[in-house]
Order: C-alpha cells, then structure tokens, then sequence
C-alpha cells in the first residue's frame, strides 16, 4: 500500500471539512477522487500535505506515518503535488520552473531528467526560454506536471488539471496520465470535477459528498452508476 | 478595424471636451479663492479685490492643458497596446536581445564611475554627489535581494544601515578597531540583526511584514535616540576615524608617514575624497558580482520562487523559511556595509541620519529601478539622488519636482526603468544547458 488514510477529520476553523476519511491507493494505481465544488476533494489532499493539520486520523505513505511531519518534509517523501491553478512561477523561465521541481533531486540526473520532460512534451523544449507565464492555460499545466515530476516522485497528486483548459487539452493532459502510469509505473491520484474523463483514466475512483466517501469502486463501476451519471456527468442532481 | 476596439481606444471629440470641462470646473472651484480674490491694503483697511481676467486665463489653461495631456496619454495607450498585440511568439528573441543591450549599459556605466573621479579630480562636489549616488546603489543591490529578488516588502531598511554605521563607529571610538577590520564585523552584525527580526515576522505576508519592518526601523532609531550612554542620543558620534590607504593616513602633516608624503605628493583633500569614491566603488562592485553569482545558484532562484508563488514552493519541499531569512540576512548585511562605509566617510553620525524617510528613499530606488533589476538600481540612484541636487535652484519646490518625477517614470514605466528581467540561465547554440 502506498497512500493509506484511516479515519481522516480535518477542520477549517469551524467547518468541519473532512469528517473520517478511508482511502487508499496501491503502488502503479491510478485512483480518481471526484465530487462537487466544495465536497473538501482539494482539503483532501492539502490535508496530507499538513494544511490543513488532521485532527483526527491517521495517514501513512509507504508505511511512514506522516500525519504530523511539517509540510515540507512530507514533500521530500517522494511525493509531488500538481497544485490546483497550476501555480507555476509566472515571471521565471520555463528551464527555471523546470529546475525549481528538482530543489530536492540529485542534480546528477538534472539532464536526464529534463530530457525525459521533453519527450513527454515537447512543447516545453520549445518554450524553455520563454517566461512561464506567457504560455498558455495547457502549455502552463503540462509545465506545472512536468516541474512535479523533476523531483522523480513515487506518488504524484494532481488536483484539477483539467480546470479552466480547453478541451483539447484536457484531451491531451489525461493522455499524459494514462501515459506516466502505463510506460512509467507512476502511481497517480487524480482529483477531478471532470467526472467522465476522469472514470475513464482511473483505475479505481471515489466520490465524495459533504467531506465524506459516498462510493468507492472501479473506474469502470461509477461510471456505469445510475448514482454517478446522474449527480456528475448529466448535470442536476435527479434521483434516478 | 472592428467597432469594439474603436470604441475603447480613441474618445470622441465631444467626451474630451466634457472630460476637460470638468477639469475646468475644478479649476473654477479651486482658482475663485485661491486667485480670483485677492487683498490689498488701502488707506489702512484691508479691502477684497478681484481678478476675474486672471482667473479667466488660468481656467482657460487647465481647459486646454487637460485636452493635450488627455490626448497623450491616449496616444501612449494606444501605442503601448500596439505593442503588446505583437509581443508573444518572439517574447524569448526579445528577451535575449533586450538582455545583451543592457548588458552593454551596464558596461559603459562601469567605464563611466572609472574615469568619473580622473576627470572631475579638482571639483570635490560632483565627486561627492557621485560616492553619495554609489551608497545608495548599495544599499538599492542590498534591499534589492530582500524586495525585489524574495517578494519580501521590508520598509525598514534604514535600521540595518544604521547598524552598521553605529556599529563601526562604536567599534571605532571605543575599542580602537580600523576600517579594514570593522567592515565584514558590523556587516555580519547587521546580518545578525535581519536574522533576528526576520526569524519571527518572516511569516507575515505583504503588508504585515511591511509594518513590522516599519516599526523594527522606528525602534532602532529611537533607540539610538533614547539610550544616551550607548549611543551619545541625538548628539550621536563624532570623531570617527577615517579609512587610512592601507594605513596611511590622509592628513596634512605627521609625524609617521602620510599618503601625500610617501607617494611624494602634495598634500591635497581631494586624495581622501577620491579615495573614500573607489572604495564604494569596490564595494558596491563586490556587492553587485555577490548577488549576481547567487541568483544564479539554487538559492537564488529559491528566492524568486518564493517571490512568484509561495505556496508552490512549499508544495515542491522547498524550505520557504529558510530562503526568506537567507534573502532578509543577507539584505541586511549589505545594508550594514553601507552603513560602515557612511560612518567612516561623514566621520560623524546621528540617529537623524536614519529617519524612515532614507528607508523610503531606498526602496523607491528599487521599486523605480524595476524590482529585481540591478542596473535599473543604479539609474534609479542617479535619478533620485540627482533631482534633489539639480533642484536645489528651486528651492522649496524642490521636493514637488522629485515627487513630480516619480509620478510620471511610474506612468510611464510601471513596472520600473527596467522591468526586463534576465533568465538565471539559458541554452547555449549548441542544445545543452549553460551556467
């Protein structure tokens, strides 16, 4: 097991945002965390970051619990978080944003590693002098995956990478996922509103309402759901 | 070209002429007491007189003033967005040739502070206004790894300065230390005191640290005010030595060698005047290659990180305390460094000297250079030292000329003199990486 949370609560102030989480996911797994704005999915995975701090609950990784590790040690744990919004560093380089993922590798591997950023988009070797903020919405979320793949993660959390991009590269970002975890092995937790595509990359998903696990199963099952159908992917939330 | 843009770009006649009319109504308001009634003396009563003519010309003016400087503005508008349209795809080409021309005027400035004092070698006050111009560059390059390099908006920088001017000059009456000596102490001192305040209020963001910066330079000044034992209080410190040529003195006369006699020169105050220039030329240069170097090591891409987005940094296992307090230190030290460099040249110093209005001064520098940009740090120097120089003529309108030429360099470059920004590092022709 790779990623284990048991009993996770977690609060903002007075809002109780998690209320006992179980989730967890298998070494070369893709798993799909979906729901509504607001169900808590991003206060998930801020959670095992440490931000906010569970108040109840365990989280391990790789057998480690890291429940109350500070923020930045979790993320020498070999594993990398796509932010949601992409947040990559607008005025510095593409090439710099690239070196800014790999603070912590060995910079040994710096130039195999940057090769390998470029084969999986090349757009990026075209850019790389370009300052990262005059790419566009989907140039900038490939840099933003490729920046978290410089640290050679385990695990790499992504948290709405299909926000606010145009379809075709939504197309091309979830080709990417299916890419990084069938050639690469890389375990994937994928948090997403855009159900469909999704299910579709997931191995296993789940759906979470009001900070809670309301299903769980393979991506295949919850996309055939009548449950999942209606409230996600039909919009409205008519009982089926 | 579509109606859209049209009707965003260019105003028609009729709204600029109601855009001007309520300039000149203003004007009226304003111009009725201000010029319209005058008092004069007649035969001992004090009567009210009016102008209406003057007043007439004066609202007239503002009328047509307003159209042309409205009209202006468009056209600067207009053209600045020309530009944009056409930036994007060749931004990287832009970049490298904006990178190379600056590189040259970086050059020619070096060349220039060279030969400044071998030119001007018998005028002491442009000597003088130059070594003045070359501490604010320092002190600009220190703040500028604090503000414009880590994000951090530190409005006390005034107190590191401070520092290491006390620092010498107490090191210096009271323990008997040189020059050489003291330098890289008070520095580190001051490196201490950045860590000091940084350690507990680097958490706070923007306009947080802001105050808290604001109040740590308060402190220190009042401080220095108040403890009159330490510090001498307002009276400050006088008698401080002066930098000696590796120990020789810039005296007229000794009994052990001086630096006139043993080159065999005459005695002249210019050699200490142009003396106290080089060395604030060296260290403003030994400043400039520190940063430099280091902003192109991880740490100081670290602080750029930090700068453009902290909660990235954070995510990718950076250690964002320990960059920001780096980048505060660090800042602080420099401005410890100038601050020893200014002891020694006035030879006596005052907590006046070390008002919150050096801080603003500093980091309109930096902001008015362009954040982050070196050379922008040095024009911004010349510009913001010199006005006040070249306003001396004007006398009390001196400080509305200096505020006057800041309005307009923020209109017309808001991002500062130079907002280009230089890659830490770029690929060579050949495809692979270089430093």
């Amino acid at each position: 097991m790779m990623l284990q949370l048991s009993g996770v609560h977690a609060h903002y102030g007075h809002i109780h945002a998690l209320r006992g989480i179980d989730l967890s996911v298998q070494v070369g797994e893709v798993v799909t965390l979906i729901g509504a704005n607001g169900a808590g999915k991003s206060t998930l995975l801020m959670s095992l970051f440490g931000q906010p701090r569970v108040s109840a609950g365990r989280i391990t990784f790789d057998g480690e619990d890291i429940t109350r590790l500070p923020t930045h040690i979790i993320a020498r744990r070999d594993i990398s978080l796509v932010p949601e919004g992409r947040r990559i560093f607008p005025r510095m380089t593409v090439m710099e944003n690239l070196l800014m993922g790999a603070v912590l590798a060995d910079p040994r591997n710096l130039d195999v590693d940057l090769k390998r950023m470029y084969a999986l988009f090349p757009i990026l070797e075209e850019r790389v002098e370009q300052r990262a903020g005059t790419l566009s919405g989907g140039e900038q979320q490939m840099l933003a995956i490729a920046r978290a793949l410089m640290a050679r993660p385990k695990l790499l959390l992504l948290d709405e990478p299909s926000l606010g991009l145009a379809p075709l590269y939504i197309k091309k970002i979830f080709q990417t996922i299916r890419e990084l975890n069938e050639d690469h092995g890389m375990t994937i937790l994928l948090i997403e509103q855009n159900a469909h595509h999704a299910l579709r990359a997931a191995h296993r998903g789940y759906v979470m309402q009001h900070g809670q696990i309301t299903m769980s199963g393979t991506g295949r099952d919850l996309l055939a759901s009548a449950e999942v159908r209606a409230a996600y992917l039909e919009g409205g939330h008519a009982a089926a | 070209m579509p109606p859209l843009v049209f009707a965003n770009d260019a105003p028609t006649a009729a709204e600029r002429l109601k855009d001007a009319s309520g300039v000149a109504l203003i004007a009226l308001l304003l111009g009725i007491p201000m010029i319209g009634l005058t008092t004069a003396d007649q035969g001992g009563s004090l009567q009210v007189l009016t102008r209406w003519p003057l007043l007439a010309a004066f609202i007239a003016a503002s009328f047509c003033g307003r159209l042309v400087v409205r009209y202006l503005l468009d056209a600067l508008k207009r053209r600045r967005q020309a530009q944009d349209r056409q930036a994007g795809a060749t931004a990287a080409k832009e970049t490298r040739r904006g990178g190379r021309m600056l590189e040259s005027i970086g050059w020619l400035a070096f060349g220039l502070a060279l030969v400044l004092p071998i030119v001007f070698s018998d005028n002491r006050y442009v000597v003088d206004t130059a070594t003045t111009v070359l501490i604010y560059v320092m002190l600009g390059w220190g703040l500028n790894v604090v503000v414009g390099l880590a994000g951090l908006l530190d409005l006390g920088h005034v107190a590191f300065y401070a520092v290491g001017a006390y620092a010498y000059a107490l090191l210096s009456t009271q323990f008997g230390w040189g020059f050489w000596a003291a330098l890289p102490v008070a520095g580190i001192i001051a490196g201490v005191f950045g860590l000091a305040l940084g350690w507990p209020s680097l958490r706070l963001r923007g306009d947080y640290l802001a105050i808290v910066t604001l109040g740590f330079g308060e402190i220190i000044r009042v401080v220095l005010i108040n403890w009159t034992d330490f510090s001498g209080g307002p009276n400050g410190i006088s008698s401080i030595p002066r930098p000696t040529f590796f120990g020789l003195p810039f005296v007229p006369s000794s009994d052990n060698p001086t630096f006139a006699t043993y080159f065999g020169l005459e005695f002249s105050p210019m050699h200490r005047i142009i003396f106290l220039y080089y060395v604030i030329l060296v260290l403003s240069l030994l400043t400039n290659v520190l940063v430099k170097r280091l902003r192109r090591l991880p740490i100081g891409r670290a602080w750029e990180a930090v700068r453009e987005d902290e909660i990235a940094c954070k995510a990718l296992g950076m250690n964002v305390t320990n960059a920001k307090l780096s980048a505060f230190a660090l800042g602080a030290m420099l401005g410890g460094v100038a601050g020893v460099f200014f002891a020694a040249r006035q030879g006596f110093i005052s907590p006046e000297s070390f008002t919150f209005n050096e801080s603003a001064i500093i980091l309109a520098i930096v902001v008015l250079g362009g954040m982050g940009s070196q050379l922008g740090v040095v024009l911004a120097s010349v510009v913001l030292v010199l006005l006040p120089e070249l306003g001396r003529d004007f006398a009390e309108y001196r400080m509305l000329l200096f505020g006057a030429a800041m309005i307009l360099i923020m209109v017309w470059r808001p991002g500062g003199i130079l907002s280009h920004r230089e890659p830490t590092l770029r690929l060579s022709p050949e495809g692979g990486r270089r430093e």
